[in-house]
């Protein structure tokens, strides 16, 4: 059986600047952050990301490797705003494909099951068919004869997703309320990157939850990335929840050049390792907040 | 309070005098889900969340409604201790869980039409056509706000009302910058399922509560909320409001409701931060 373990650097090592690369969890909630991080490291740029955008988005666009985002939003939840989105947006530092959240959700669909595109009523009578001039609507065929928005594949180079257990062939596992879309980035994708809390052995992975967690195959899946801590800041339910405290520390730095650099010096710059332990300097100099 | 103000005024006898300005916009945002049925109530920010847990426990039983994540929370069981639904402390079903309902099958529900959603909006017209991506020229905008999300999707597909904390002429514009969730103008234009599914139910804002019950389907005044004027209103709107003859005053919440926010739903009174620096003295109207 084929072992698919990799290192976040391997996986950066597959991808290529110019890559339409799509990001699964939604908002701040189980984002692949460590590869994202590793992201940043790399040299790559010109990347188009598709993602329901958190701050994996955001990273990305502050550290240069972005020209395009495709999404329906991006934010950090509990923080509304996700700062370098804004501030990119707002210097028309990046290129945005901005469609309905339905509408991404069919893009992915079609792409996974090579179609052309899917029909989908979301956009019509919106501003979303003007900001993208390249969408046409599509004519039912059959005598209702409407008209709806044929919404074209979004077909990735690459997937990278974040989920609770998988094992060493590439079947994950979520154990969280919510799925979100990451098997549908996963089908859509040439290649699909898995990271994970812990690789875990085959057999045991059913003592952790329902066969309905298996949410991924290994037909799905190209690597398998151990990255304990890797949705940092955002949610990995139930093994944690999202690091507000932190979050909101992003969110401020993010919104000054200078804590900016200075965010980017102690998390950033250095390897995962480093990140975590940063991060738990931080926590260790925080004020204990009352339960 | 004002003699202009109190001539419009006609209180239903139920309401509680003392009632804060948030419990009166929790009551009117509950009032939009009335008569919905077995459909997903879809509330975005706390004084909407607030409404559709406190129509569930009273007038809407039939309502399904989430915890916020994927989970869908239990009415009060029918054949337990509490079969009115009044959710009374003790009725033992208090926040169990009924159902599952991740992103997924959130969009399935959205396409079926079984849900109705109170959204929030930067910029909102006559026609109700609303702007949450971002304000100026998309291109390049002066703010970049959270992106259209859901809002097309949901307003060709089933009811859509709003929510708006600050009535102000910056959120009320004759043109919004970027149409996300669509208006009666646009739902005409389009006719065919896009119109058929298209319903904007009602506006609930710190001021009043506005619907699009008019010939043309053009904003209407139509309740405003205890100790508010009509022409308050009117100048807090950048557009020519429909205001009819009589404008009732909004109804506050009954004995039974107010329990419900204070002592079940919000215990820790976190809706009287959602309007800051607005609060208005409460007074029992006559």
């Amino acid at each position: 059986m084929t072992d698919k373990v990799m290192s976040p650097a391997d996986v950066v090592g597959e991808l290529r600047s110019g890559m339409t690369i799509g990001i699964g969890g939604w908002g701040s909630r189980r984002k692949p952050m460590a590869l994202v991080r590793a992201i940043l490291r790399s040299g790559l740029s010109d990347l188009t990301i598709v993602s329901y955008g958190g701050p994996d988005v955001g990273l990305l666009m502050a550290a240069g490797r972005v020209r395009r985002v495709v999404s329906g939003f991006v934010s950090l939840d509990t923080i509304a705003l996700e700062p370098h989105f804004r501030t990119g947006r707002q210097n028309a530092a990046i290129e945005l494909t901005e469609v309905d959240e339905g509408m991404l959700h069919w893009g992915l669909l079609a792409a996974a099951h090579r179609l052309p595109f899917l029909p989908i009523r979301a956009g019509l009578g919106s501003d979303v068919p003007r900001v993208n001039p390249q969408l046409r609507t599509v004519r039912s065929p059959y005598p209702d004869g409407e008209e709806l928005v044929a919404m074209p594949a979004l077909r990735l180079d690459a997937a990278l997703v974040h989920l609770n257990r998988a094992d060493q062939r590439g079947n994950g596992q979520y154990l969280g309320p919510d799925p979100y879309f990451d098997d549908l980035f996963c089908l859509a994708a040439e290649r699909a990157y898995v990271s994970c809390e812990r690789i875990a052995p085959t057999a045991s992975l059913l003592e952790s939850g329902p066969p309905q967690s298996l949410l991924i195959n290994r037909a799905m899946v190209h690597g398998v990335v151990e990255t304990p801590g890797g949705a940092h800041f955002t949610s990995c339910v139930p093994d944690y929840g999202r690091d507000e405290a932190f979050q909101a520390q992003y969110a401020r730095s993010a919104g000054d050049p200078d804590a900016w650099q200075r965010f980017r010096a102690e998390y950033l710059d250095g390897d995962e390792a480093s990140y975590q332990l940063a991060v738990q300097r931080f926590h260790d100099t925080q004020p204990a907040v009352p339960a | 309070m004002s003699e202009a103000r109190m001539s419009e005024a006609s209180m239903t006898e139920a309401s509680t005098p003392g009632a804060s300005l948030a419990e009166v916009c929790v009551v009117a945002c509950a009032e939009a889900w009335r008569g919905d049925g077995a459909i997903l109530a879809s509330p975005m920010g706390l004084i909407p969340t607030l409404g559709a847990r406190l129509a569930q426990l009273t007038f809407a039983p039939d309502l399904l409604v989430t915890d916020g994540e994927a989970m869908l929370i239990a009415p009060p069981d029918p054949q337990g201790s509490d079969p009115q639904g009044s959710g009374a402390q003790g009725s033992g079903a208090d926040d169990g869980i009924e159902g599952w309902l991740p992103y997924r099958d959130v969009l399935r529900l959205v396409a079926t039409g079984r849900r109705h959603m109170m959204m929030g909006a930067a910029q909102l017209d006559r026609y109700g056509n609303q702007n949450i991506s971002c304000i100026g020229d998309w291109a390049r905008p002066k703010a970049q706000l959270i992106g259209v999300r859901g809002a097309p999707g949901n307003t060709v597909n089933h009811p859509v009302s709003y929510w708006i904390p600050r009535h102000s002429p910056r959120v009320f514009v004759p043109r919004v910058d970027m149409v996300s969730g669509i208006g009666y103008d646009r739902a005409a234009a389009l006719g065919g399922n896009g119109a058929a599914f298209h319903e904007l139910r009602v506006v609930v804002t710190n001021l009043a509560v506005l619907d699009f019950g008019t010939p043309e389907n053009v904003m209407r005044l139509r309740s405003v909320h205890p100790g508010v004027a009509v022409n308050e209103v009117v100048a807090a709107t950048g557009f020519s409001l429909a205001v009819p003859e009589k404008v009732p005053v909004t109804r506050g919440p009954t004995p039974a409701e107010l329990d419900l926010i204070r002592v079940r739903l919000d215990p820790a009174g976190r809706r009287e931060r959602e309007l800051p620096g607005q609060e208005r003295p409460q007074r029992a109207a006559t």
